[in-house]
């Protein structure tokens, strides 16, 4: 019983649940948070217990629902346990979250009845009571059951049962959820762990409950406590309390994220309270945090929490600085917490930032440089607790997120430096030390958790201030961590703009070589962007560089670029050309010269020739006027400008053009086209070369006739290139000018001591003899060049000499003979000056006389083809020579003037014009002239030898002529065909015969004169009428005068046209009739009918007639023999038996010999008569005297062929179509000879056809059923 | 409002920039010009992520200690860059996208200028105009 006893006195044990104490955990560094059971009271029971209820309480997590739709959470709740004091309940007012008691438990392992009823109810009463007094709901009362108990007192107790139903009935009223039953707990049976889960399982409800509902109203009344915020007494400092104190809640239970809400949610409503300061509403509270600050010892973010400063807060007595340090502190440790790191440096970067807005904006009175300090101090803190809590990989793939740290840590610390005098080349003054002593003392001692380690902020700011070298060792060390990390970002212009900011550094230390390497760096990127100012800025400070460094051709360079810098202020521009004045000015080491850019000293923007074609003669003046855009600010004497020029080999015709004027609209003019030099924005022009352009032509080289031409791209190397998108553009200003040099030797066009003006400048060059290239451009002033390497589009000039030249050439083409013509004489008169007395001499010939005309003028002009002068020439003609004295003409000038000249037509009778070709066809030559080309020769006073002139004059006329015979009547036809473009008049047309007086030609003609249009004939016709005898040969001459149409009769010149005409004597007349068959009245086609030829001899023989052709019969009679032919040649007709034949024709008047031939017609109606020929049949020995012409020779061929068949009475077929004979056995060639016999065609007016041309009718055949229509 | 207003060519150089008379010319140059590590770092990972629908407007590139930097950039790769003295907080976001919604909008009007030729340097009055009054409005 004792023992029961015992128990019962030490088991009416209440405990609360706190959370745990954050400041001694804190302090114990044992974080984070957790709850905590704390036993006390019966330690038997309890402490029995206790091991493995705090051990499984948080085990399971629990579902949170929270208030104001809030995401419901999981959470696992860990508790203190403590034992229950009546003052540990909270006060009335108490906000403490922390310190709260959220559930109050009962133990009690009382089973019976009599001690519960006297001790243990009593117990719970009080307990109760108290609670209620503190308003506090949350109780639970557990029965610990226990089994030994149970079987000690078996007998005389009451079932377990017994003494809970009592508990509930006296406490738990209507909450039976508020007495629970813990069976056997420190036994290992299913029973036990059952009744543990169940407890649990209630605890953890309950203390959910009371969290929930506690924290609930907590919240309201901080929310009430925050709508209170425009009383006048309202604390800042005092809410922050407050929330913070939430804050610590959500840690505790691991809500990180809602920890942070309550610090952001401080931050800005403090944030809001210094804008609204700055906006002029001031709330009292905020007085605290303008008080000048003392400290600034930087952000402390190795504790969890700096309670230092939260006691500071606390009081009211926190900084602006203090404030923020907590609170970011506070800030950084939860986001540690929550894995991100890199938020960190984000917010560090902008709190610093802000702070020192926020300062500012206050008016808070902070020591120079303090702020600095703040800033760097920070910057490094939270470096090392970023690298504390990150390897080293992490680090490096994040330095975009650290690199704003290292950056503004860096410029904080030079502009410490700078104010501390460890920058200056001299050390730090008194003053400066001073400074730096009241810098030091703000920052304090250093921080306990620091104090060891070698590398804090606290140490690393003290060691740079402390000496010159420590400083710089610092500041190149963390300027080179920053430019590292800038460009493994690949934030290049940043790492650029540090390192401008370090040469700024070594510039001030008197290092200017280290300096120039980091701003030639900046230039060249600032150059390639096209950004003007930075550009002049670093220029300035490279000038600078390279003064100090005695580099005199880069500083002389750079100091050009600047003395033409729009961006400077006139005076600074002044100061740079003076610069380079004075240099060039130094008498000392006359050999030193210096090359520069001229681009940088003056642009050439033009290039004009005078004259404009840039190709002169030798003797004329050619000036080259060079437009030059001076950049410099003030007018600079120039003592010489030259520019080399290159003599071209290479050069085509006499008529040298400049090449590049060529491809210029403006020939003689070529505008520069340059990127403006300043480094202004790029414009979109100067970004691409323009087209160069040639032109080439392929010549043959035998006749030098084209072959092809074309058009070629000489730069397509630079245009065709792929620009890259993102390549800034190309910008004319180098960075470091290539070098310069004038090429030695070469031929320069000088002008000496000229004085360039600011802007637009002329220079005139005088050209030298000869196809040049211009080359370079050089201004030289005392021992500076300014050379301009390559001048481009390249430009060319010719100043030329040349031979004189005459030439001449018809007015009119073709020239037409038989009419004066006009030719023009073109004088070039080359190098050649014509004197007075000088004369061209043309030798004259018969054919083609030069006419003296009184009015015949020379023209004289210039070069250009402007008119100089006129004056009448004075043409002298004897009988061998023409002399043409020539007007005075200056050298390079053109001499004109036409003289009249008349080509005699020959009178010949012109070749035939119809030629046959081998395949017996008649070609048809085209309308051609006939020409003739009288020569003459003319001598030149400035050459010994003639010139040979041709001039080709054509014949306007085709005459032709034939014989036309009735009978023995004769008749005879000249044709006039005008091949000219001219319309002609034709007058007085007449026929002669020479020799015949006895002849006479009767005109046919009606009219006396005949219009002859171009391309027109005039047919004109006599009649030949006899006396005694018709001669068999008449010599005839045709001749008519012509004009030119609408012209008058003087004007009328003659023609003439020979001709002779043979054997025109009618020798036979031939009479065919076509017979009907017997009994027939009209032919029939297809059926055979009678053709009935006649050939009668009309006159007696000639002599010479008789010797040539005839034989002597042996009779006595003469004959001749003739050969017919019966040819039709439209198929008509089909002649049956033989065709032709031989007839032996005595040679007498009125002989007539009659043939009979069978013809059948083909068709019927109006038919021609067949055509029958008549040819001379000479016998084997006849033939020796007359040469055949090749024309009989073929018909020979076909007709000796014809005579083998006759010979050989060869049977033929009974019809044989025409044509046939010519197809049969045409390859007997080779049986022509001269002794064989032949045939010859007799001429034209010979043999006369009575039936020429004669027709038949032909009926139909009677039985025909089959109807053949043609339609033709 | 704005301190300092410029306009990027897609090459980077500058068709535009303007400064507050009162300040330094110069450093906002600077400032400009490297801000374009930030605008390209920025476009080349929203390029990648969003593709074609891609926000023209950057935000925040970069906050110094006196000046915030702004930017945009355009279908065409033409930068936007406002810079805003960092004491004004009254600036919201809002207020900047807006401004730079009035800048795209007066710079294509420049761009649609036929007598403008693309790439030169932005000389429009009306332009000017706009750039004056969001730097006039200063707070």
């Amino acid at each position: 019983m004792s023992q029961n006893c015992l128990r019962h006195s030490s088991q009416d044990i209440n405990y609360l649940i706190f959370p745990k104490d954050l400041r001694v955990n804190a302090a114990n560094s044992e974080y984070p948070p957790r709850w905590e059971k704390k036993c006390a009271g019966d330690q038997g029971l309890f402490t029995s217990l206790y091991t493995s209820l705090a051990q499984q309480l948080p085990r399971e997590p629990m579902e949170w629902r929270r208030t104001y739709g809030r995401a419901p959470k999981m959470i696992h709740l860990e508790a203190n346990f403590v034992q229950f004091k009546e003052e540990l309940l909270p006060k009335e007012g108490n906000k403490a979250l922390l310190t709260f008691p959220f559930l109050h438990i009962y133990w009690t392992d009382c089973c019976d009845t009599e001690a519960y009823k006297s001790t243990v109810k009593e117990d719970m009463m009080r307990w109760q009571n108290s609670l209620r007094a503190h308003g506090s709901a949350d109780w639970v009362i557990i029965v610990v059951d226990t089994n030994d108990t149970k079987k000690k007192n078996k007998p005389n107790i009451l079932p377990r049962s017994s003494i809970v139903d009592k508990i509930r009935s006296d406490f738990c009223n209507k909450q039976n959820d508020r007495c629970v039953v813990l069976s056997d707990p420190l036994k290992d049976s299913s029973r036990s762990q059952e009744s543990w889960n169940s407890l649990l399982l209630k605890l953890r409800t309950l203390l959910l409950m009371s969290f929930t509902k506690n924290l609930g109203r907590f919240e309201d009344d901080m929310r009430t406590l925050r709508e209170k915020r425009t009383q006048p007494g309202w604390s800042f400092c005092e809410y922050f309390m407050v929330q913070e104190e939430l804050a610590f809640v959500f840690e505790m239970l691991q809500q990180f994220e809602d920890a942070l809400v309550q610090y952001d949610e401080l931050d800005a409503l403090f944030t809001q309270y210094v804008l609204n300061f700055g906006a002029g509403d001031t709330a009292n509270w905020l007085g605290s945090f303008c008080a000048p600050v003392r400290s600034w010892s930087g952000l402390l973010l190795r504790r969890p929490i700096d309670m230092e400063k939260r006691d500071g807060i606390q009081r009211g007595e926190a900084s602006l600085l203090d404030l923020r340090s907590y609170l970011f502190s506070r800030q950084c440790t939860l986001l540690i917490f929550l894995q991100r790191p890199w938020e960190v440096t984000q917010r560090a970067l902008e709190l610093l930032h802000n702070c020192v807005q926020e300062l500012r904006l206050l008016e808070v009175s902070v020591l120079e440089g303090a702020l600095d300090c703040w800033v760097f101090l920070s910057c490094l803190e939270v470096l090392h607790r970023i690298e504390g809590c990150c390897d080293q990989a992490q680090l490096a793939a994040n330095c975009s997120h650290t690199v704003g740290l290292w950056a503004y840590a860096t410029d904080k610390l030079k502009s410490l430096g700078e104010l501390c005098g460890l920058v200056s080349e001299k050390g730090p003054t008194s003053e400066d030390l001073n400074r730096t002593v009241d810098l030091l003392a703000g920052l304090g001692d250093e921080r306990p958790e620091t104090v060891n380690s070698l590398q804090s902020p606290y140490k690393k700011l003290k060691e740079a201030l402390s000496s010159v070298e420590a400083f710089e060792r610092h500041y190149l060390e963390l300027s080179h961590a920053a430019m590292e990390m800038y460009r493994a970002i690949g934030r290049l212009r940043s790492a650029r703009l540090v390192g401008k900011s370090l040469a700024e550094f070594y510039m001030r230390k008197g290092d200017p070589e280290k300096a120039e390497t980091f701003l030639q760096e900046a230039l060249k990127s600032y150059v390639s962007e096209g950004w003007s100012l930075p550009v002049t800025h670093t220029r300035k400070q490279i000038a600078e560089c390279q003064k100090l460094l005695g580099k005199t051709e880069d500083y002389l360079q750079t100091s050009a670029l600047l003395a033409g810098d729009v961006n400077l202020t006139t005076e600074e521009r002044k100061h740079f050309c003076q610069e380079i004045l004075t240099f060039a000015g130094k008498s000392e080491d006359q050999a030193h010269k210096v090359s520069l850019s001229m681009e940088v000293f003056a642009q050439l923007t033009r290039l004009q020739f005078h004259p404009a074609m840039a190709s002169v003669h030798s003797g004329a003046v050619l000036q080259v006027e060079l437009t030059l855009r001076c950049l410099m600010p003030v007018s600079v004497h120039i003592q010489q400008v030259a520019a080399s020029i290159h003599f071209d080999v290479d050069h085509g015709g006499t008529q040298g053009r400049s090449s590049g004027a060529q491809r210029q609209m403006n020939p003689g003019t070529v505008e520069f086209n340059q990127g403006t030099l300043s480094a202004g924005p790029p414009s979109s022009s100067a970004i691409r070369p323009p087209l160069e352009l040639d032109e080439i032509q392929d010549r043959s080289p035998s006749d030098n006739s084209l072959n092809s031409t074309g058009v070629v791209c000489k730069n397509t190397h630079l245009l065709m290139r792929r620009h890259d998108s993102n390549s800034p553009p190309n910008t004319p200003n180098c960075i470091s000018p290539p070098t310069v040099t004038m090429k030695e030797g070469a031929q320069m066009l000088k002008v000496q001591d000229i004085k360039l003006e600011p802007g637009n400048n002329s220079i005139v060059f005088t050209a030298p003899p000869g196809t040049y290239t211009l080359r370079q451009l050089c201004a030289t002033v005392g021992h500076v060049q300014f050379v301009l390497p390559h001048i481009y589009p390249s430009v060319q000039y010719n100043v030329y000499s040349q031979e004189p030249q005459l030439t001449v050439e018809p007015l009119s083409d073709p020239l037409l003979a038989g009419l004066p013509q006009k030719v023009k004489f073109t004088l070039l008169t080359g190098h050649y000056t014509v004197k007075k007395g000088d004369a061209l001499q043309l030798s004259n010939t018969d054919t083609m006389p030069i006419l003296p005309s009184t009015s015949c003028t020379a023209r004289i002009s210039n070069p250009a083809a402007e008119l100089v002068g006129e004056s009448v020439l004075s043409i002298q003609s004897s009988e061998k020579v023409t002399s043409i004295s020539l007007p005075l003409t200056p050298p390079y000038h053109t001499l004109e003037f036409q003289l009249e000249v008349l080509c005699i037509i020959p009178s010949g009778s012109e070749r035939p014009t119809n030629e046959r070709l081998t395949n017996g066809e008649v070609r048809h030559r085209p309308l051609k002239l006939c020409c003739v080309c009288p020569q003459m020769s003319i001598d030149c006073p400035w050459s010994i030898y003639s010139t040979l002139l041709a001039l080709t004059f054509y014949i306007p006329f085709k005459t032709k002529h034939s014989l036309l015979s009735a009978g023995n009547r004769k008749y005879i036809q000249v044709c006039v065909q005008n091949v000219s473009d001219v319309n002609f008049t034709l007058a007085e047309m007449k026929l002669t015969e020479k020799q015949q007086a006895a002849l006479e030609l009767q005109s046919l003609n009606t009219k006396a004169q005949q219009l002859l249009c171009s391309k027109h004939s005039v047919f004109c016709l006599w009649e030949v009428r006899w006396k005694d005898d018709l001669p068999s040969c008449l010599q005839c001459i045709f001749s008519a005068n012509f004009t030119p149409l609408n012209q008058d009769a003087s004007a009328f010149k003659p023609f003439h046209y020979q001709f002779q005409l043979e054997r025109v004597t009618t020798l036979y007349s031939v009479r065919a009739e076509i017979l009907p068959p017997a009994g027939e009245q009209h032919c029939r086609s297809g059926f055979l009918c009678g053709l009935e030829v006649c050939i009668t001899r009309l006159i007696e023989p000639a002599e010479g007639e008789v010797t040539e052709e005839s034989k002597t019969d042996s009779d006595g009679l003469k004959t001749t023999k003739l050969m017919y032919e019966v040819a039709d040649s439209s198929s008509n007709w089909a002649v049956c038996g033989k065709s032709s034949g031989m007839v032996s024709m005595p040679m007498r008047a009125n002989a007539t010999h009659k043939v009979q031939i069978e013809v059948m017609p083909l068709f019927a109606g109006h038919l021609p008569f067949p055509k029958i020929k008549v040819l001379k049949y000479l016998p084997h020995t006849a033939a020796v005297a007359i040469q055949p012409d090749p024309d009989s020779c073929v018909e020979n061929d076909s007709l000796s062929l014809l005579d083998k068949m006759l010979d050989d009475q060869a049977d033929t077929a009974s019809i044989r179509s025409r044509g046939s004979i010519h197809s049969v056995g045409s390859g007997d060639q080779q049986q022509k000879g001269v002794a064989m016999p032949r045939l010859e065609p007799f001429s034209p007016g010979q043999v006369f056809n009575h039936s020429h041309a004669r027709q038949v009718l032909v009926l139909p055949a009677t039985d025909d059923h089959i109807m053949e229509v043609n339609a033709t | 409002m704005a301190v300092c207003i410029a306009v990027i060519a897609k090459e980077n150089y500058p068709l535009y920039i303007r400064s507050v008379p009162t300040q330094n010319k110069l450093k906002f140059h600077y400032t400009v010009h490297t801000s374009l590590d930030v605008v390209e770092e920025k476009v080349s990972t929203v390029g990648k992520s969003l593709g074609d629908q891609r926000e023209l407007y950057l935000g925040l590139l970069y906050p110094t200690e006196d000046y915030k930097v702004y930017g945009y950039v355009t279908n065409s790769k033409v930068k936007f860059v406002i810079v805003v003295d960092s004491s004004n907080t009254s600036l919201r976001d809002n207020e900047i996208r807006s401004m730079f919604r009035k800048l795209h909008n007066s710079f294509t009007d420049v761009m649609c200028n036929p007598f403008h030729n693309p790439g030169d340097p932005i000389q429009s009055k009306a332009f000017d105009g706009i750039v004056s009054g969001m730097m006039v409005q200063t707070g």
